[in-house]
């Protein structure tokens, strides 16, 4: 029997042909490219230095029994510029790890350079006042508390099939209901104590974060308007409203509806002492501490329980949950108003950890949001510590204001969006979305 | 379980899918449904298992009217069904999708994951239907899943068994398993309703077949029945099963592929190192189970993706590089696998699509504007000569039937010079008579010198149009032989058989 003309491969099971993914090249010239830029930044910082000495408060503010410390910022530098080129020689060979170890290694660099712009940016002090290093803890919390309820709520949604881009208006309308129900409650509920009224004030938050996530789910799931456009409007009504209503307080009554009181610390025992890091971490809000809690909880609801695998069918494949009795926009209602007691929660930080409602004062947070859900992957953990990492850039900001001279402050409030880019655009990789994200369901009948 | 269909009548606006259909399903059977793509088996189905709401009519379960107002009602009645596309979240696992609408619980809405491994071996073993609980879906091969549906459908104790065209994404081994798993289930109590096309396969293992065309119910026969009997009964009128054609008069290679291999958007290598000559008037027939890599390797031929390695040239001429507009220019005809998606706009008319690629010749425009009058005349010539049923050139292309959507694709392509026609399953949901018309186009394209080249997961469509068959398993081309190898060959080169191995294949 002659049948075969030909075989040209004549097993199947023989050795794959190596073949180098066009993708795979790109990512390697990429991470030499970035590497290198940092590296060459690093040495420039260094270079810069007359005088390396440095001065920091990371142990509390400025007192006299708290002068600043100073040190050698030399060694430092350095350091930053071992570790970039080590990870610059493993680009350049083709032997940066993938995974964890990668971005571990991506994050150590990172600090590096962290370190290096800013013993750069403290060194050559002038005078007996010149700036120190501040910790960067309890900044960073302050805004992170609110990017990781905001994270939250977008990767309960996007796991459900909902793209909510209407973050942002979850949180001002959070901030704002959350400032008028803790002063309502200050001024009018006088049975409630003082330290609940805050509290009281979150409910409000969560009820507007509800009451917006109500309205995405209503459009885009009853009438299937295009998700991001009703987001996207949803995120101009939010503003809107909440300035309107602003405007409507008369200015005598300012007390009973835009003077809210704040939520008090409490420390948690033993945690707190821990030195530079205990009373930034543990000596928070109640908002914080739950925070920490719903990170995991929303992974072990999503991971570990039916509602949740439900969820993660809905948004993958929602005609497979509908043929097995599960009926997706139900369970995409349910996603997305949960997802609106947490982008409540997080707007409600706004107010109920700095005062008084001012007119669109997120600041477009809820986007940065949105990014650290991108950036995380649609997973809780990682989402929420991409949210803590932009707070953290966000905070860089804040703090180096101070040192304006020598760093343009328009340019470093670009810093995290120009960080969020970077990393979305060009390190996450290959992430894929939940495969039925942002697509209406419609029953054939 | 009984089950018994009276009178179901299902309406779309004006349209009748299911006229009136009365059908009896007795316990331990297996019901054969025959019909063509759009005969209207697959609207039956779904009011069966809940998907459609009837119009009329209604459904009885031993002797008991029911109502199902989803999926869950027909799961709850004992109704399982194993749809054509497949039902499963490819990020699950197999235990995942299993217990997916009935979740096994630790209460308070744990999963209780152990349980659910245990639900799947348990079935697993008592109808021997082998799966790893713990594989995730999209890893596993497609006949694979299909055992994962059919656990599915267990697991919930469905006594009455859908089965939509389960076939079509199997190679013919795992048919064979299919088959057999059938006959355990059958064996064990359940009924089962095998819907399909195959006559072959009727044939094989119905104990009962009713034929479906245009919604009703033409007859009922046998499965001793014979091929061309029930083929007539389902097509309605006498149809040529084989497509007559000369030899070939086989010319110099034009389309050459050398060491092609492309590496997917998810990272895996899916076409390995493949090269092969399409030759001026010979068909290269590439057959294989779908997804062993032939789509991309088509969509490299026409520069929908640049390989990642190796080297296309026609005539001699590297075109690697190219993208599909050059591609075209050249001279490649491309019937697409998924016309609805690659073939045609489903909005634009039939004229607008008739001239999708030809627009910005001079023939159809001058500058920017469009020589409408000259596009309204391409569109009543090739009409005419295609035998494209549409009530205007005006229609809207979506709302042809498949066989004459495919038409349009078909006669845009053959309406300039080509070198090579690339067609990837030219007759994929189109209806017997339209295949045969494709067919014989494709092999007159072939008598004028044309390099064909036709990939197709069907056998038969192979085996009636190829003057060579290449087959390609898991992003290879496994072997290529002539068109009088025997099937039970073919099938094992499908499914990834060596030849020259224990099977008794003798490499040339």
């Amino acid at each position: 029997m002659t049948d075969v003309i030909e075989t040209p491969t004549p097993a199947a099971s023989e050795p794959e042909p190596r073949v180098r993914d066009r993708a795979d090249v790109r990512r390697q010239i990429k991470l030499i490219v970035v590497l290198a830029l940092v590296l060459l930044a690093e040495v420039w910082f260094k270079l810069e230095i007359d005088d390396p000495t440095v001065a920091h408060l990371f142990k509390g503010p400025r007192t006299k029994d708290n002068p600043p410390v100073e040190f050698d910022g030399s060694i430092v530098s350095w350091v930053a510029v071992g570790l970039t080129a080590v990870a610059l020689l493993l680009a350049v060979a083709n032997l940066y790890p993938r995974g964890w170890k990668g971005v571990l290694i991506a994050v150590v660099v990172g600090l590096g350079f962290y370190g290096a712009f800013l013993m750069w940016a403290y060194a050559d002090p002038s005078g007996a006042f010149a700036p120190a290093m501040t910790n960067p803890i309890p900044g960073t919390i302050r805004i992170a508390t609110a990017l990781v309820f905001g994270a939250l709520a977008g990767v309960l949604c996007e796991r459900a099939g909902v793209v909510n881009i209407a973050i942002e208006g979850q949180f001002i309308a959070g901030a704002f209901f959350g400032s008028v129900f803790s002063s309502f409650a200050v001024v009018s509920l006088a049975a409630i104590p003082l330290f609940w009224c805050p509290v009281f004030g979150l409910l409000g938050g969560v009820l507007a974060g509800v009451g917006v996530a109500a309205m995405l789910a209503f459009f885009s799931l009853r009438y299937h308007v295009d998700q991001v456009v009703v987001g996207v409007v949803l995120v101009a009504f939010g503003y809107g409203i909440t300035s309107f209503l602003l405007g409507q307080i008369p200015n005598d009554r300012n007390d009973q509806f835009n003077n809210p009181e704040l939520l008090q610390s409490v420390d948690i025992p033993v945690l707190h002492e821990i030195p530079y890091i205990g009373e930034a971490l543990f000596g928070q809000t109640l908002l914080v501490y739950l925070a920490y809690l719903s990170v995991p909880a929303v992974w072990f609801l999503l991971f570990q329980t039916r509602w949740g695998l439900r969820v993660r069918s809905v948004g993958e494949h929602p005609k497979a949950a509908d043929t097995v009795g599960v009926d997706p926009i139900r369970i995409r209602w349910q996603a997305v108003l949960l997802g609106g007691v947490f982008a409540g929660l997080g707007g409600a930080s706004f107010t109920l950890s700095t005062g008084a409602f001012d007119k669109e004062m997120t600041a477009g947070l809820g986007f940065i949001s949105l990014a650290a859900v991108i950036m995380g992957r649609w997973h809780p953990i990682y989402a929420a510590l991409a949210a803590v990492m932009f707070g953290f850039l966000r905070n860089l900001k804040d703090q180096l204001s101070i040192l304006d001279e020598k760093v343009p402050g328009d340019l470093l409030s670009a810093l995290p969006y120009i960080a969020t880019i970077i990393a979305v655009a060009g390190f996450v990789g290959r992430v894929r979305a939940p495969a039925a994200d942002g697509q209406p369901y419609q029953k054939t009948d | 379980m009984r089950l018994e269909i009276k009178g179901l009548t299902k309406r779309f606006g004006s349209f009748t899918a299911n006229d009136s259909i009365d059908l009896v399903v007795e316990p331990g059977e297996i019901h054969c449904l025959l019909g063509e793509n759009g005969a209207g088996k697959s609207t039956l189905m779904n009011m069966l298992y809940g998907l459609l709401t009837p119009t009329e009519g209604e459904i009885l379960l031993d002797g008991e009217p029911v109502t199902f107002d989803g999926p869950g009602d027909a799961l709850a009645a004992g109704i399982g069904m194993v749809h054509q596309h497949f039902m499963l979240v490819p990020v699950f696992t197999v235990a995942e999708n299993v217990m997916l609408g009935h979740e096994q619980t630790r209460g308070a809405g744990v999963l209780n994951r152990r349980a659910a491994r245990k639900q799947v071996r348990e079935l697993s073993d008592r109808y021997r239907l082998h799966v790893d609980p713990d594989a995730l879906v999209e890893d596993i091969p497609v006949g694979v899943q299909q055992r994962v549906e059919i656990l599915k459908a267990l697991a919930s104790h469905a006594k009455i068994l859908i089965l939509d065209e389960p076939t079509a994404v199997l190679t013919p081994q795992e048919i064979e398993e299919l088959m057999g798993i059938m006959r355990e289930l059958k064996a064990q109590g359940t009924s089962i309703i095998f819907i399909t096309h195959k006559l072959r396969e009727v044939k094989e293992i119905g104990d009962k077949i009713s034929v479906i065309r245009r919604g009703k119910v033409v007859g009922t026969a046998p499965p001793s029945a014979s091929e061309n009997e029930l083929a007539e009964m389902m097509v309605g009128r006498d149809v040529q099963l084989v497509v007559g054609k000369e030899a070939a008069n086989v010319g110099e290679p034009v389309l050459k592929a050398e060491g092609i291999s492309v590496v997917d958007p998810r990272g895996h290598l899916v076409v390995k190192d493949v090269s092969f000559e399409a030759r001026a008037g010979e068909v290269l027939g590439i057959a294989g189970v779908q997804g062993n890599g032939q789509t991309e390797l088509i969509k490299s031929l026409l520069g929908l993706v640049k390989p990642d390695a190796g080297r296309i040239s026609l005539n001699g001429k590297d075109i690697s590089r190219h993208g599909p507009r050059q591609s075209l220019e050249e001279g490649i005809g491309y019937i697409p696998e998924d016309r609805s998606h690659d073939g045609y706009v489903g909005t634009f008319s039939v004229r607008e699509n008739l001239v999708l690629d030809l627009y910005r010749t001079d023939e159809f425009s001058s500058g920017p504007a469009l020589k409408l009058d000259k596009i309204a005349a391409n569109a009543k010539a090739r009409i005419e000569e295609f035998d494209i049923r549409t009530e205007s050139a005006d229609t809207p292309v979506a709302s042809l039937s498949g066989g004459n959507q495919q038409k349009v694709v078909v006669a845009r392509e053959f309406s300039r010079p080509l070198k090579v026609l690339i067609a990837s399953q030219p007759t994929r949901g189109v209806d017997v008579g339209s295949i045969e018309f494709i067919h014989k186009r494709i092999i007159a394209e072939r008598d004028r010198g044309t390099a064909v080249v036709i990939v197709s997961t069907e056998l038969e469509e192979i085996y009636a149009l190829s003057d060579r068959i290449a087959v390609m398993y898991d992003g290879r081309i496994v072997a290529t032989v002539s068109p009088e190898t025997p099937r039970e060959q073919l099938g094992l080169l499908m499914a990834g058989a060596v030849p020259g191995g224990p099977d008794g294949t003798e490499v040339a």
